[in-house]
């Protein structure tokens, strides 16, 4: 097991409630939301005119003008100007890759706070235009005389003019993420019914959370909403019956509906990580601790593996360093992309076949005791704006480890694009 | 929010229509500013004989830079500096027959006196004598300031400190707040102090340096601008208010360098929280401001369970719950710690479809006397104020009309600002004031409601 120097401490967050698609968050772009996520963490921890080490945060949707989205968002806010940012960006681990990034800074001593964040917009996405367009364009603004401009111009059509509008899609196989999730919550024999009962257990559980106050220092209002706008304390087993399916639907049998899918949200949040001593001489509390992280990609394309599938490969490794089982955790956080993408992972975490020859070990990972599972509510309750889905899950996971007290243990489990995962283990 | 019939009438052209007219020309007030001195002019000292603050009052005038004039000559000359203030010390009053020296004083003085001038007159407590004829003579001062009020002009106030044997320590810090901009819209109100151990060497801009004050209700209004003024001077604000208002509560705690703390104050767990937040965050709390309040107005034969059981919770129950858990909490409130709890004009007079809120806010009152003495014993103090016609969003969207009479019936002729009942708050919440403690101060302008 690999010795760090220590471990970063998780010391709160912050976040904006996340909003559906092109609804109340329409005019606000990531910059705004991020920006306000941080004054919001500012105000939580009275961070005002203080440099922190490091801020980092992404977007997954991003416009060309945002290179700099997270330095950008640093200036507008009530931070130091001399905090110095930097963007990343890894799909929906985002959030949590910035953390993980963050917390190493802290172990090896290079900062001694920082900030980890993620914000995402699909109602202010990036429109591009289209390739030919772009290539007339090109051509044109290179173009030093007026002949050379009038030619280019000729290479105008009007099929042109329509933009590239950016899809949840894959590039590589053209199927859209819940296409890919479909056919691996077939091969995996996930039924609807048990897919609905995750749903309604996220909404009841997000719900009961805001009910009793659990949320009043992770989240802060923005532009009139206090609560997550997808959140439906009433949702039910019947009223999510009633759903058509959605993705998958080549099949008769298919069984992932927009109910036990994650809607596209606009959100944003942030992390504050720091030493312990940072955090001690300020006063600030220490939750959690990142103890380690892991990621893991698995080859969707031509070898066979479903494409959020890299979670069920990463824990492993992660067990296996940290010495744990599967069982040796109070609380588990798997984000819900889809509840098909949840029950497969813990499915092959419990199959033999799967652990021997996908993972190499000798005997499978074991169930996980689902009352501990996602227990305040996770993604398909609250919305999932891609890069903010991380912080969110850090944040929340580290004030129940905390309420639960010291020496509890937590693992965070997060599914990204291009079949990539990102998972983690905090302690209290 | 601007008072246009003020800024109106301070016009030239509004100078001469209001004058001709006979109208009300409510003046200008002085506030305070840091840097600016105690008094615009200096002041004039008298006394009714054989007063015991003579040297207390002049110590504490030329200790804040003001020259000291002596009584005022009935039909003198009227040249020379307008004196900016009038001092009577009416100690050692014993018979209605020595109130005359009290009018011969202070006529000639007022009528010389400045713009929002101040008239403060410092007596012995009626109820500290067994002699019918003394406490006649000092209860007749309640009567002549309350009078006097009403008389001045120009944003000119008087006050009554009630000051009793052994109490001397404690007159400095109320002299300054009735002589100050701070107590622009505190005007003919009656204040009885304390023998309370009041520390010295009081940092006079920065009264609450190394302070930890929570204020509620900090997202906006008169919340806000407690907030304000509270970290102006010095302290540290713990802002507190409803999740919903998170957005604007982290605005406010971002411009003043305080921190947000969400909580609905009548969550069943919110006195716990507060106390668990203030040991981890803070190690304890100096200043605590009970300002939250809501309004659920209808006529009492109207009125439903859930207007007046609201009102009541967040008005007054909270008030009580986190007050009593601070007290319990071991180390948390500290040992002087302050304690203001904001009532309302309401709860003294009574308003017309507001029997919950008015019920809830007269309560504070009960509630602070009666815990005053436990108070004292732990060297802090606990008191309310009570606003009157407050110029808040709120009564930006009354109709003209109830507004305009709304903030027009006080002495002062016009409704006062957030930052006056902030400021009344702030001098509460500063060390030099222990000797002020389970005190009702009105925030009002001298309003006709209930005086
Ligand atoms: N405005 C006036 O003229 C006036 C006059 C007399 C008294 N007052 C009193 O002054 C105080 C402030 O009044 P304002 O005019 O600024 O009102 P306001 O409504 O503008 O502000 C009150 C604040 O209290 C907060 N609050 C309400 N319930 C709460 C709860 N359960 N937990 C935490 N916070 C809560 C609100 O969210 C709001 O931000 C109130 O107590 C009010 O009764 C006001």
């Amino acid at each position: 097991m690999a010795t760090t120097p220590r471990t970063a401490a998780i010391v709160g967050g912050n976040r904006i409630p996340f909003a559906r698609s092109n609804s109340r968050y329409a005019q606000a772009s990531n910059q705004d939301m991020l920006t306000a996520t941080l004054d919001g963490l500012v105000a939580r921890f009275g961070l005002q005119g203080q440099q922190v080490g490091e801020v980092v945060a992404g977007a997954v949707l991003k416009h060309a003008r945002d290179f700099n989205l997270t330095r950008e968002a640093v200036l507008g806010s009530r931070l130091s100007a001399s905090t110095p940012a930097y963007d990343v960006q890894q799909a929906c681990g985002t959030g949590l890759e910035a953390a993980v990034l963050v917390a190493n800074k802290i172990a090896l001593g290079q900062i001694e706070s920082g900030i980890a964040g993620g914000t995402d917009t699909t109602s202010d996405a990036p429109l591009a235009v289209n390739e030919d367009l772009r290539r007339v364009l090109i051509r044109l603004n290179s173009a030093t005389t007026l002949g050379d401009r009038l030619k280019a111009l000729r290479g105008l059509r009007p099929g042109q003019l329509a933009p590239e509008i950016p899809r949840n899609a894959e590039p590589r196989t053209g199927l859209a993420m819940g296409d890919h999730a479909a056919i691996t919550a077939k091969e995996w024999e996930i039924g609807r019914e048990e897919q609905d009962e995750l749903t309604v257990r996220s909404h009841q559980n997000l719900a009961a959370a805001y009910d009793r106050g659990f949320f009043d220092d992770l989240v802060t209002p923005y532009l009139g909403l206090s609560r997550d706008q997808n959140l439906r304390p009433d949702s039910s087993m019947e009223k999510l019956a009633k759903l058509a399916p959605v993705f998958g639907t080549g099949d008769p049998a298919a069984t992932m509906t927009a109910g036990n899918s994650t809607p596209l949200t606009d959100g944003a949040s942030a992390v504050l990580l720091a030493s312990d001593e940072w955090a001690a001489e300020r006063g600030l509390p220490v939750l959690a601790h990142l103890v380690d992280a892991q990621t893991a990609a698995v080859d969707y394309v031509h070898g066979g593996e479903g494409l959020l599938m890299a979670p069920a490969y990463a824990v492993p490794v992660l067990l296996a360093r940290q010495g744990l089982t599967l069982q040796d955790f109070d609380f588990y956080e798997i984000h819900e992309a889809f509840a098909s993408t949840v029950l497969a992972t813990m499915k092959a975490w419990e199959d033999p076949g799967f652990c021997k020859e996908r993972l190499g070990l000798d005997a499978p990972l074991g169930a996980i005791d689902r009352s501990k599972l996602n227990v305040n509510g996770s993604s398909l309750a609250a919305g999932h704006p891609f890069a903010a889905t991380g912080g969110r899950i850090i944040a929340t996971l580290a004030k129940m480890l905390h309420e639960a007290g010291p020496g509890r243990r937590g693992l965070i489990s997060i599914c990204a694009a291009g079949g990539q995962g990102v998972v983690a283990i905090l302690e209290s | 929010m601007s008072d246009w019939y003020r800024d109106f009438a301070n016009s030239g052209f509004g100078t001469t229509i209001t004058r001709q007219l006979g109208l009300p020309r409510p003046a200008v007030l002085r506030r305070y500013e840091p840097g600016r001195p105690l008094l615009p002019g200096p002041a004039v000292l008298g006394s009714t004989g054989g007063g015991r603050l003579g040297d207390t009052l002049t110590r504490v005038l030329t200790d804040a830079g003001v020259a000291v004039l002596p009584p005022v000559v009935a039909d003198g000359p009227t040249d020379g500096e307008k004196p900016a203030a009038v001092l009577l010390d009416a100690t050692g009053l014993t018979s209605p027959g020595q109130l005359a020296a009290a009018y011969q004083f202070l006529a000639p003085a007022i009528k010389r006196l400045g713009t929002s001038g101040r008239v403060l007159i410092l007596a012995d407590p009626p109820a500290a004598t067994d002699s019918p004829a003394t406490a006649a003579a000092r209860q007749a001062l309640d009567g002549l300031i309350r009078s006097v009020g009403k008389e001045l002009r120009d944003g000119s106030t008087a006050n009554l400190v009630y000051v009793p044997e052994g109490a001397e320590s404690a007159v400095a810090s109320p002299v300054r707040f009735f002589l100050s901009g701070r107590s622009a819209y505190v005007d003919g109100q009656v204040l009885t102090l304390a023998a309370a151990d009041v520390p010295t060497g009081e940092d006079g801009e920065r009264p609450l340096a190394g302070k930890v004050a929570v204020v509620t209700g900090a997202a906006r209004g008169i919340g806000a601008a407690i907030a304000r003024v509270l970290a102006r001077d010095a302290a540290h604000v713990v802002a507190v208010d409803v999740p919903a208002a998170g957005q604007s509560l982290a605005e406010v705690a971002n411009e003043i360098g305080g921190t947000a703390f969400q909580l609905d104050i009548t969550a069943a767990d919110a006195a716990a929280r507060l106390v668990a937040h203030l040991r981890e965050r803070h190690g304890g709390v100096d200043v605590v401001v009970h300002n939250a309040g809501i309004t659920r107005d209808k006529l009492l034969v109207n009125m439903d369970a859930a207007r007046w059981n609201s009102v009541m919770a967040v008005n007054l129950q909270a008030q009580l719950d986190l007050t009593a858990a601070l007290l319990a909490a071991e180390g948390v409130l500290r040992p002087d710690a302050r304690i203001v709890c904001v009532s309302s004009q309401s709860g003294i007079a009574g308003n017309r479809g507001q029997t919950n809120y008015a019920a809830s806010k007269a309560g504070i009152i009960g509630m602070v006397r009666a815990w005053a003495p436990e108070f004292a014993a732990r060297g802090a103090t606990i008191n309310a104020v009570a606003p009157g016609f407050i110029v808040t969003e709120m009564t930006a969207k009354m109709p003209l009309g109830t507004r305009e009479v709304g903030s027009r019936i006080n002495s002062l002729q016009q409704g006062g600002l957030p930052v006056d009942v902030a400021e009344t708050i702030a001098w509460l919440s500063q060390p030099g004031s222990a000797g002020v403690n389970g005190q009702v101060v009105r925030v009002c302008g001298q309003s006709m409601l209930g005086a």
